[in-house]
């Protein structure tokens, strides 16, 4: 068997301990502890689906191994808010139709949050270079820009939670 | 109906509650709060892990499979080669409702003695853990022999090529005779001739291929699997050699299909481990693997020969078509049967000569994508009507404007126009959208171009389509839908919502639809050729109606009226004149309930059917209906590195009805950086029938730094089949995207690039060759 590490992670505040192998990605002990909204769609870093914060950055979760996490805090987009409290991006894109298929809705509202944390009233091109890791096939981008405009004009004026 | 009638409906004053309001969608916040199970999501206890041994070769003789090593190895529970498999075929034909089959669509699960694609199945693994799985699939030993193998569809064709579907590789050819071409061309003031060719594009959906298969207490087979078609339980079913009733198949929230998830995906694989082993086998592709799952869009090369009076009208036209089908048909004939009638547009053409071939090769196979041969087709028309306006002279969209088909007119199969025909208007809008034209700005052209599109909805009539629709009231006054649709994330569950809230009065927040279940659910057909809303909004909307007669009748007694007198919105049912006089919709329906009054309803319904076309003329009446609008895009050329910038791109279409508006806008929207892809950047690579661009990284589709300004203009003649008029939208909002950039492209530059995607260096070759003709004084233009 390969050698295992036991790994702590913090995931949407709540600590889990596991014992991995070295080769074991992010994403894979993510989904196997039942965070299955992190998604994967190429395990390359290709598409961004995967994407999570990792102590408040925004990652591709398939480009990272489990052991390199070891001690952080991991949010999801689970964590950003959910039905009883919805995040202002997650409210936002719920309103202007940003979602269709939705797979790449997670890591989409991560690398948004990632973005409007480093810069709260985001130009055209901000919002284009923000999202440049993540790919979306079924929606051009147009209503996805849309909601994280809307989202950052409520989070400027303080509504973290809407 | 003219289109004076259909001016008269789209003016009608409907007042509608639910439809076409910008509602959020049913499936939208489960997405954005990450809480939407999709199918690579599920697990269950004791599930065993799938991998897929696949050919690293495009043509070969299998001439032994050694498995031992594999079967030995500690944790694994089976693997299943070809030879444990003799005959064992599956179809991908018409997965309909009336399991008539009219092609032959089989392809082996396993290969047996022969590979015929890069990446065809050769062996199924199941054990205990995903890495077991992976190392016993490695341990799967095949030895080839060599067989020649035939890469390009013109090359097959010839005499003494490999022999690899159907006689001399044809997979399937049409004809259209319509009119006396040589007559037409005789009387034309100039010819104009050019061949156009398409790329093999890859639906890149986000959601790789998944599924889970077990087998229930009834020994039914279970599977829950990301598809746009339950309704191929059936060719489980027969590839098993089990009854119909033993499969059953879940279809989840789809992560994006686009026609890639339309074919016989992993169902049959999955079913095959789950009753061998007698466990839960899950299977999750990857993506380099899932270039190779599905069926990619067909490339094409359209040759085409018009001719037009000075005026611009056309006199006759011909053409030829000759498509890729890979190794094995799949759906290629259907392609190519809608290429054909697609060939010439949106235009009324008297004297019409078509031939079409779809040709085997040893490459991937190929199958549906949005757009489905039409969208190739109009890349070649498109293209032809801009080269014909510059020929002579005259305004492009002026050029279409002289041709265009109108209501009441037949189209190339003689099939007579019986919606609106807004193409004229849609164009106008699109063109106006992009506003006035941009100086000249050193080394960089501006260039504009339109393109317009004829694209049926609903499926091919000989298939006898049918859609079947449950909805019921439940005592508290919500409303429950049950249709076996599939949700491929276009709103197709969320738009029966809506229709069952605008037809019983209620919010639409007060309705839940379960979707795509072959088993519980009525069966509703695929999610495919743009007919989800069409035929299962239409089934929907009967089976509301029903329920509203029989909620009507009742309250009828009450006010002491006609039911025709009462009217329900607003989660009441009142007296139309007099909305004073009115009783919850809730206590309605506990009436109802008390007395025992019916209070859901089944309904199907049926498109219209018709007997096929006439294979020497191919006329006849081959599709529902036409959904009709165009795409104007801007672009910038840069002259110097050939690199293509689309800085405006607008869709207008006659959508007949909107539902939703929100999500036929993003239809609408998606479709515009899709096609841009097709355009400019997207193209699948092979090298002796290998994928050599199997990642996002390799096979690249328009990212965020892509997206040009994207407008979506919606028309509505309400003259479409679909439920309120409404017509289909998810292809024809994608038809004319690539041909109007090409067209840009051309208007920019002042020459065509006929060969897409349209990519920087040929984009400067053709500027150069522009430049030796100009040097040598040739006319051509």
């Amino acid at each position: 068997m390969p050698e295992t590490k036991d790994v702590n992670l913090t995931v949407n505040g709540r600590a889990h301990q596991l014992a991995l192998p070295s080769h074991r990605t992010l994403l894979e002990a993510l989904r196997a502890l039942g965070y299955v909204e992190v998604k994967s769609g190429c395990e390359k870093g290709d598409c961004g689906a995967c994407a999570v914060l990792l102590d408040g950055e925004a990652i591709d979760s398939c480009l990272t191994l489990a052991w390199i996490a070891d001690g952080g805090s991991v949010t999801t987009v689970k964590g950003l808010g959910g039905p009883d409290g919805a995040h202002p991006l997650q409210d936002a894109f719920i309103r202007e139709g940003s979602v269709q298929c939705g797979y790449c809705i997670p890591g989409i509202i991560v690398a948004a949050k990632a973005l409007l944390d480093e810069i709260p009233d985001p130009s055209d091109a901000d919002l284009r270079r923000g999202l440049s890791g993540n790919l979306c096939r079924c929606t051009g981008y147009v209503r996805i820009f849309s909601a994280i405009r809307e989202a950052a004009a409520v989070l400027r004026q303080g509504g973290e939670r809407a | 109906m003219s289109d004076t009638t259909v001016e008269a409906a789209a003016a009608a004053n409907v007042v509608f509650r639910q439809i076409g309001r910008p509602l959020v969608r049913t499936d939208a916040p489960g997405k954005a709060f990450g809480t939407t199970i999709y199918a690579g999501d599920v697990v269950m206890p004791n599930m065993l892990h799938a991998k897929i041994l696949r050919a690293d070769r495009a043509s070969a003789r299998i001439l032994g499979i050694d498995a031992d090593r594999a079967r030995q190895l500690p944790g694994v529970h089976c693997v299943l080669t070809g030879l444990d498999l003799p005959d064992r075929q599956v179809v991908t034909d018409i997965p309909g409702q009336t399991g008539g089959k009219t092609k032959n669509t089989a392809q082996p699960i396993l290969a047996g003695d022969r590979v015929r694609f890069y990446g065809e199945p050769i062996a199924l693994v199941a054990a205990e853990t995903e890495d077991i799985a992976i190392a016993a699939r490695d341990l799967i030993e095949v030895a080839y022999g060599p067989l020649d193998g035939v890469f390009s569809p013109a090359e097959a064709l010839k005499p003494g090529a490999p022999q690899i579907e159907g006689e001399g590789n044809v997979v399937a050819a049409y004809k259209i005779r319509k009119g006396d071409v040589d007559k037409g061309f005789a009387e034309a003031d100039l010819v104009i001739e050019r061949t156009y060719t398409t790329q093999v594009q890859e639906q890149a959906f986000l959601e790789p291929e998944a599924g889970i298969a077990w087998l229930d207490d009834s020994d039914v087979i279970n599977i829950k699997v990301a598809t746009q078609v339950v309704e191929h339980f059936r060719s489980v079913a027969d590839a098993l050699g089990v009854p119909h009733n033993r499969v059953h198949v879940q279809a989840m929230y789809v992560g994006g299909g686009f026609g890639g998830k339309e074919g016989m995906g992993i169902e049959t694989m999955l079913a095959l481990l789950a009753v061998r082993t007698r466990r839960p086998v899950r299977l999750v592709v990857s993506r380099e693997e899932s270039f190779v799952t599905h069926g990619n869009r067909h490339p094409f090369r359209i040759r085409h020969r018009t001719g037009v009076k000075r005026d611009g009208k056309i006199t006759a036209m011909k053409v030829d078509l000759l498509a890729d089908s890979g190794a094995y048909s799949k759906l290629s004939p259907y392609v190519l049967l809608y290429a054909t009638i697609g060939a010439p547009g949106p235009y009324r053409v008297d004297n019409l000569h078509v031939d079409s071939v779809v040709a085997a090769t040893n490459n991937l196979p190929t199958c549906a994508f949005r757009g489905f041969g039409t969208m190739q087709a109009c890349v070649a028309n498109e293209g032809q009507m801009d080269e014909i306006a510059k020929a002579l002279g005259l305004d492009p969209l002026e050029v279409r404007r002289r041709n265009f088909i109108k209501t009441g007119e037949p189209n190339a199969t003689g099939q007579i126009i019986q919606s609106a025909v807004w193409s004229d208007r849609c164009a106008t809008a699109a063109l106006e959208a992009l506003g006035d034209r941009r100086p000249e700005d050193g080394p960089v052209k501006f260039g504009r171009g339109i393109a317009c599109y004829q694209q049926s909805y609903g499926r091919i009539r000989w298939f006898k389509d049918t859609s079947e629709a449950w909805v019921g009231v439940e005592v508290d006054g919500t409303v429950v839908v049950r249709c076996a649709v599939t949700d491929i994330g276009a709103g197709q569950s969320s738009s029966l919502a809506q229709i069952a809230a605008e037809v019983l009065g209620v919010p639409m927040t007060k309705v839940v639809v379960y979707f795509g279940d072959s088993m519980l659910n009525p069966l509703a057909g695929t999610s495919s050729a743009s007919r989800a809303l069409y035929m299962s909004g239409n089934a929907t909307k009967l089976a509301a109606t029903r329920v509203r007669q029989n909620l009507l009748g009742r309250a009828a007694q009450e006010f002491g009226v006609s039911p025709d007198d009462l009217d329900l919105g607003d989660s009441k049912v009142f007296v139309t004149d007099d909305p004073s006089r009115c009783m919850n919709f809730e206590r309605l329906v506990r009436i109802c309930a008390g007395e025992g009054i019916h209070r859901h309803d089944l309904a199907i319904f049926r498109a219209p059917f018709s007997e096929g076309i006439d294979p020497e003329t191919g006329q006849g009446e081959v599709f529902p209906d036409f959904t009709y609008g165009a795409h104007a895009a801007e672009v910038a050329v840069d002259t110097e590195t050939g690199e293509v910038t689309v800085l405006k791109s607008v869709g207008a279409h006659d959508v007949g009805q909107a539902i939703n508006m929100q999500a036929v806008k993003g239809q609408i929207e998606g479709s515009a950086l899709m096609g841009q892809g097709f355009a400019l950047c997207e193209q699948m690579l092979y090298r002796d029938g290998q994928v050599i661009s199997p990642s996002l990284s390799e096979y690249l589709i328009p990212t965020s730094e892509d997206v040009p300004e994207i407008l979506a203009i919606v028309l509505e003649s309400r003259s479409g089949l679909g439920p309120y008029g409404a017509k289909g939208m998810g292809e024809p909002a994608f038809a004319p995207v690539a041909a109007s950039i090409a067209n840009a492209v051309a208007d920019a530059i002042g020459t065509r690039v006929y060969d897409l995607p349209i990519t920087p260096d040929k984009v400067v070759k053709a500027l150069k060759e522009k430049a030796e003709r100009a040097a040598r004084g040739d006319g051509r233009k």
